[in-house]
């Protein structure tokens, strides 16, 4: 069973803020080419906003802190990212039991990817954050590391650049949309990336 | 009571002036809210503004939505799920356009008519 302390939630939170931060400019070089380029620069709100609060957050039980943080970046990211990201966390929160192994977490991560779905009304193959949650649930279900889900979730979201937009801004541009990375995907990547980084540390 | 309407635009310089429209087209009758912007002032939409706009114009009646585009309408499903039952299912997102629909609803609104006579006016203006 793992049981992530408080102090792990910490290290989380605050990796994945300052790996938002650095990548703000790329994320939103990357809305600016299908979508209205205020992507990075949202999600950094979101991040902040959630570093901002951590004392707080990090004083309550990890799915409770989960779920407060998906309502915060709801309420701050603003754009469609803020309901689709902040969903994902809230409902990671609802799901996840304060201690877990690892067909547990994947339980959870499962209905939390159905909940972002239901969100946005959207499946995967739309050019959308999907399109890298979807194969991480797969990868998950498989049994792979870390490390290789990582691994996965980057490849999912250089897979996007091809895709035809069918949901989200994107979509106005039709066509145009093929041969850049969904920013949403990306995104999600990179937290990906975030917390495997910082899984592989664990003893 | 009328019905509620609220206009829910990325801009809002958008969203006020569908609003202003509303109110020199149709009249003081109805309850009426806008919002726009995230949540630092940039084009987009704020679940928080939406949440005190719905708030603010709330009816027993019920409450018609008006949006713009996909994050908006995001937004307010968000907004509206924070609210919660027993109001949550007495507001309705109109799949409309938002200026036109904002003045068919609220001109239907005004004459007492229920929510869902209010909504299906505003949504007579949507593409099939």
């Amino acid at each position: 069973m793992t049981r992530l302390s408080s102090d792990d939630f910490r290290a989380l939170v605050t990796a994945m803020a300052s790996a938002v931060a650095d990548n703000a400019e790329r994320l939103t070089e990357l809305d600016r080419a299908i979508g209205d380029g205020d992507h990075g620069a949202n999600m950094q709100r979101g991040f902040d906003a959630v570093a901002a609060d951590l004392d707080t957050l990090a004083a309550k039980p990890l799915p409770e802190a989960l779920k407060a943080a998906g309502m915060k970046l709801v309420m701050t990211v603003g754009g469609a990212s803020g309901p689709l990201v902040g969903t994902f966390f809230m409902t990671l929160g609802k799901e996840l039991p304060e201690e877990f192994d690892r067909a547990g977490f994947t339980e959870a991560f499962s209905k939390a990817v159905a909940a972002v779905a239901a969100r946005g009304k959207s499946h995967q193959g739309q050019k959308t954050l999907l399109d890298v949650l979807f194969p991480m649930q797969a990868a998950l279900e498989d049994g792979k590391s870390v490390g290789e889900i990582a691994t996965i979730a980057g490849q999912a979201a250089e897979a996007t650049i091809p895709i035809l937009a069918t949901r989200g801004r994107a979509s106005f541009l039709g066509e145009r949309s093929i041969g850049h990375m969904d920013p949403g995907a990306a995104s999600v990547a990179l937290l990906a990336s975030v917390a495997a980084s910082m899984l592989e540390q664990q003893p | 009571m009328n019905v509620g309407i609220v206009i829910v635009s990325h801009s809002p310089l958008v969203a006020e002036g569908a609003a202003q429209m509303v109110r020199q087209m149709v009249g003081d009758e109805v309850p009426l809210a806008w919002c726009g912007g995230d949540p630092s002032g940039g084009l987009g939409t704020s679940v928080e503004a939406i949440t005190n706009a719905i708030e603010s114009v709330w009816s027993e009646a019920g409450v018609a939505v008006l949006v713009d585009l996909g994050g908006a309408e995001t937004n307010s499903e968000m907004a509206i799920e924070f609210i919660g039952e027993p109001r949550a299912s007495r507001i309705v997102i109109c799949n409309a356009p938002i200026v036109e629909g904002a003045i068919m609803a609220a001109t239907e609104a005004s004459g007492g008519a229920a929510l869902s006579s209010v909504v299906a006016t505003a949504e007579e203006l949507s593409p099939l």
